[in-house]
């Protein structure tokens, strides 16, 4: 006779296990993460460029890229001075613990301040899989439309800041302000909104502020 | 796409249980999932049928107990599921909200032979 025996273990717990080594791993070089979670044309690459040009001069900068080809995004990253890595996910829709541990691996981590993860632009697998950053970063924009929280809830409800991208847009696409914060509110109350545009450079000085005082608390 | 690594989590979590018992087949599995977990049984089943061969948990059924999300307005005490058009409260439009289920993934038990 078959005999049922309880197992009540998460499925993903390998993951977050290894997440947890990427962690130590990073913690032990003494530098500060971020995962950048966004759609594809979010502007997660023109974010880390941005970010690298205001900031690499202060601060050490590692990127890894996560894309299913190319490493359009990692040149870019690299063309504006970071130190950067490109995983290859050969069709993975998201990257995990497994693919960084490998990547951190070909970082001289103890001369990093600041590691930036860019993940597979997608809003639905990234948000299953915990990599051991520090903190995650969702990029939105205005063209994607105001009903993303909506659909897509386990994404924000992983967010520790979320960013608002393309704002020089607003006047030329419909976006309900309210409907979108209120979708937030709900999967992730009192969440840090950074509203920008990479493009115009408005609003892009309170995310180095951000980036800057995490940096400093761990830094020293 | 992600449910290859899913199923091989799976497989290995269940393999891992069984053979603790001792066990010389696994029959069943039960597998709980939230409405929110992203993921497509459907895709699961087609790989779990590839990679459970040549394992004593070959042949086994996988059982799906899928969790609506439901969500409990901290304002008015309504529990709900969130309509297809917005996540608020339906009855008083508050965001102040706590998510009650809707995100469980995990394998919740087997049933095995010895």
């Amino acid at each position: 006779m078959p005999e049922r025996i309880p197992v009540v273990e998460k499925i993903l717990s390998a993951n977050d296990r290894l997440a947890l080594e990427n962690r130590a791993k990073i913690d032990a070089a003494g530098l500060f993460s971020i995962n950048i979670m966004a759609s594809p044309g979010a502007g997660k690459t023109s974010l880390i460029e941005q970010t690298v040009r205001a900031l690499g001069k202060k601060y050490r900068i590692g990127m890894i890229n996560g894309d299913i080809l190319t490493s359009l995004d990692a040149d870019r990253a690299a063309a504006a001075g970071a130190v950067a890595v490109q995983i290859n996910t050969g069709g993975d829709c998201h990257l995990d613990a497994v693919m960084l541990h490998s990547a951190l691996n070909q970082l001289d981590l103890n001369n990093l301040d600041l590691l930036i993860i860019e993940n597979v632009g997608n809003l639905i697998c990234p948000a299953e899989f915990r990599l051991g950053t520090h903190k995650n970063v969702i990029v939105a924009s205005i063209p994607e439309g105001d009903d993303k929280p909506h659909k897509y809830p386990s994404m924000y409800r992983g967010a520790d800041v979320l960013i608002l991208n393309k704002i020089d847009l607003l006047p030329y696409v419909p976006f309900r302000m309210d409907f979108f914060r209120q979708g937030v509110e709900v999967l992730n109350p009192g969440v840090t909104q950074l509203n920008l545009s990479c493009s115009s450079g408005e609003g892009l000085a309170a995310w180095y502020t951000w980036l800057e005082s995490n940096l400093t608390l761990k830094n020293g | 796409m992600h449910e290859l690594a899913i199923t091989e989590s799976i497989l290995e979590i269940a393999v891992r249980h069984a053979e603790a018992q001792n066990a010389t087949k696994i029959t069943d599995l039960h597998i709980v999932m939230g409405q929110w977990a992203s993921m497509v049984d459907d895709s699961i089943q087609f790989y779990w049928d590839i990679i459970s061969e040549g394992t004593i948990a070959k042949g086994a059924t996988l059982h799906f107990d899928r969790i609506p999300a439901a969500l409990t307005c901290l304002a008015c005490g309504q529990t709900y599921q969130p309509d297809v058009r917005a996540l608020f409260c339906p009855n008083c439009q508050s965001t102040r909200i706590q998510v009650i289920t809707g995100e469980e993934f995990r394998l919740d038990s087997i049933e095995i032979e010895t």
